[in-house]
């Protein structure tokens, strides 16, 4: 009893909730019908596609620079990354780890650009960061349709200017991940390659915490004061910390759409925020401190609802609640998350 | 001090401190004649998009005042009275007792979101911007199971007109012909070929006369104190907390009955969308004319609602006649207001910032002095 009563305060009640919920939902998927292969596979896939863009909240969280909705501009330079090469016409494999570096490149520049905004407007980072996003995302928008790319997969077939909002991957690069040592068992696969992609990019969040860099960055997040007397670079590691975010995300979503298997251009990029910030808190993460359990924790559950309530909820109520669920768990996480700091400061 | 100011300092101040709405007026300047509207247009469409928002925009006013910030909550009070109009029409009470009922109906749901903002916002003192955002969505959550889920089930609705064919839910768009423009049309009036709202400029004179009333109140007092410095209002025996509750509360309600207007006008209400810009367009309203998040006056709603409705109606035509592409013109004036509310934020946050620092500096200056403000 008393290990339980330990177990539940270190997890946290909303993910022992959660978790139950999760659980609940995987034991009556038999009986609402839907295939359990199916919905396991499902949610490994899920959590592999997403799994990095939730890992790329963990730097700026961590150098206090607060929950990263400003992910958009991460996610712009992915595809203009992606866009580029295949523009250029690179396929396969090759095709991916073209973009990949192509758009490290875009994002640290508009990472460092960001950083140093971010730097003059310390304790208002959310809201500013969500509006960078806003606007970078509409600026963007007026880009696709200017920008002088030609290549017919790309743009749209009459008028023969302005990219497409969905182009498909199919014949670039579409599931070299996923597939990259893919076990089959019967009808359910697991993603090896995903998981494998997944993992190096948390070790190499893992490892650079344990540099000089790393430790002086979550130095900075948790006391900017004591960091700054004992001679570390505040704003040196918080615009550092940003540009690994906005790295993370711009490699996050190639992930994720080599996985997918489309590039979403114009006001997509909006709606990948939302989700990695409910999943990185739901995972028990605050404003202030983030860790990789975290991210894995937090993205199972997360997606794993995100599978699992339209399927079996549905076949059992009839309607399709999903949606709702996903608005207000998602939302409701972040308010929740967002309360909750100031008063752990007093205690 | 602001006396021994030459004129060119003065200048300076104006333009440093409205450079905002001064930007605006010249884009607007620009984009008017590539637009091709006549002025006949341009001025008819102003007259009724005052009308129809700047009930919205001041609504905002209260919380600014009391030091919140920009009310991204107000969405919780657009959505109390888009279910007050539901009912109504529902109902089926036309004119103006119908608009005056579906306000009824929306004060209490607006008293009891505003409640509950106000209190999360008190837990999340010095982000209540980011908080009082994602809240909005949360509610919006909240809005779509009760009215695409409860409504015509739980919640009686029965006119076949707004149910779904599946018998629960409110359809998409929900047709106000009862009400449509009975506000604007209260006192008929028009000059030349353009119609005048009188009916609603009223009712919004009416709304700013409050305000001006409300700020000279014991209330508005506390709230402006809350404002300068939560610390000393809470000891000088202000109960902060629940003042703040107080303008959070009275900010919704108006939100609602901003909502109202604006959809009177508009004549539908598209249920699951007609919120979601409001806060949005409002904010950057308000932002475009000259209020900062800190600072916001009667004129700044005014100003800021003509200058982003004048941009709002231009620039897609401005766009298409410019590059040949509406669509671009409509990215154009999201990212406008998008931008715009992100810059204004930096401004005030990065002035703040600077603000500190100074203090900061002049604490080292008193130090030999043995510093007097060593309370706590």
């Amino acid at each position: 009893m008393n290990r339980l009563r330990q177990f539940v305060n270190k997890a946290g009640w909303p993910r022992v909730i959660i978790g139950f919920f999760l659980l609940s939902l995987f034991v009556a998927a038999p009986f609402a019908e839907v295939s359990l292969a199916a919905s396991i596979k499902d949610t490994l896939v899920r959590f592999g596609m997403n799994g990095v863009l939730v890992l790329s909240m963990v730097p700026m969280v961590q150098s206090g620079c607060g929950l990263n909705f400003g992910l958009p501009l991460g996610v712009i330079a992915g595809l203009l990354g992606a866009v580029t090469t295949m523009e250029m016409g690179i396929t396969g494999i090759m095709g991916f780890i073209t973009a990949v570096i192509l758009s490290c490149a875009i994002a640290a520049v508009l990472g460092w650009g960001y950083g140093k905004m971010l730097n003059r407007v310390k304790g208002e980072e959310m809201v500013i960061s969500t509006y960078v996003g806003l606007s970078s995302v509409m600026f963007m928008c007026m880009m696709w349709l200017v920008l002088p790319f030609k290549s017919p997969a790309m743009v749209w077939g009459y008028g023969g200017s302005g990219l497409r909002t969905t182009i498909t991957l199919e014949g670039y690069w579409f599931n070299i991940i996923d597939n990259f040592l893919a076990i089959k068992i019967g009808d359910f696969t697991f993603p090896t390659g995903l998981f494998i992609f997944f993992a190096v990019m948390a070790f190499l969040v893992w490892a650079f915490f344990h540099t000089k860099t790393g430790t002086a960055m979550t130095a900075v997040g948790s006391n900017p004061d004591f960091a700054r007397a004992s001679g570390i670079d505040v704003n040196k590691m918080r615009t550092i910390s940003v540009i690994i975010s906005t790295v993370f995300g711009a490699v996050g979503i190639l992930v994720y759409q080599q996985s997918y298997g489309f590039i979403q251009l114009y006001t997509s990029p909006l709606f990948m925020a939302f989700p990695a910030v409910a999943a990185i808190l739901l995972g028990g993460a605050s404003v202030h401190k983030a860790t990789i359990t975290n991210v894995i924790v937090g993205t199972i559950l997360f997606q794993g609802i995100l599978t699992m309530t339209p399927s079996v909820i549905n076949s059992f109520l009839k309607t399709d609640l999903s949606e709702v669920i996903r608005i207000i768990v998602s939302n409701g996480m972040i308010v929740y998350a967002l309360t909750r700091k100031t008063t752990k400061v007093k205690s | 001090m602001s006396q021994n100011l030459t004129f060119t300092e003065k200048l300076k101040n104006f333009f440093i401190s409205n450079a905002v709405p001064i930007l605006f007026v010249v884009i607007t300047l620009l984009a008017v004649p590539v637009s091709g509207f006549s002025a006949n247009y341009l001025i008819q469409e102003m007259i009724t998009r005052i009308g129809r928002n700047s009930f919205l925009v001041l609504s905002l006013l209260l919380p600014i005042i009391a030091g919140m910030g920009l009310n991204f909550g107000m969405v919780l009070g657009a959505m109390a009275g888009q279910i007050g109009l539901i009912f109504i029409t529902d109902w089926s009470i036309v004119g103006i007792p119908g608009l005056v009922l579906a306000m009824l109906i929306s004060t209490p749901i607006s008293i009891l979101l505003g409640i509950l903002c106000g209190s999360v916002l008190n837990r999340a003192k010095g982000r209540e911007m980011a908080t009082s955002y994602i809240l909005g969505f949360f509610i919006n959550g909240v809005y779509q199971l009760v009215v695409l889920y409860f409504m015509g089930g739980i919640i009686p609705v029965k006119s076949p007109s707004l149910v779904l064919s599946r018998g629960y839910g409110i359809r998409n768009t929900v047709a106000l012909d009862g009400v449509r423009q009975v506000f604007d049309n209260m006192i008929p009036l028009k000059i030349g070929e353009i119609s005048i709202p009188l009916g609603t400029f009223f009712i919004i004179a009416l709304l700013c006369l409050f305000i001006l009333w409300f700020r000279k109140t014991k209330l508005g007092q506390d709230m402006r104190a809350i404002a300068q410095d939560m610390k000393v209002a809470q000891s000088a025996g202000i109960p902060v907390d629940r003042t703040r509750i107080i303008s959070i509360v009275i900010s919704t309600v108006l939100a609602g009955y901003g909502q109202i207007i604006f959809l009177q006008n508009m004549g539908t209400l598209s249920t699951y969308n007609s919120h979601d810009q409001t806060g949005v367009f409002s904010i950057a309203a308000i932002l475009i004319g000259g209020a900062t998040v800190s600072r916001a006056t009667i004129p700044n709603v005014f100003i800021g609602v003509i200058l982003f409705h004048m941009m709002f109606v231009v620039s897609p035509m401005a766009g298409k006649n410019l590059i040949g592409q509406a669509m671009l013109g409509e990215y154009f004036r999201q990212f406008i207001s998008y931008g715009i509310i992100a810059i204004a934020l930096v401004l005030h946050a990065w002035r703040r910032q600077k603000d500190k620092e100074m203090e900061r500096r002049s604490l080292r200056g008193v130090k030999a002095e043995k510093q007097p403000q060593a309370e706590k």
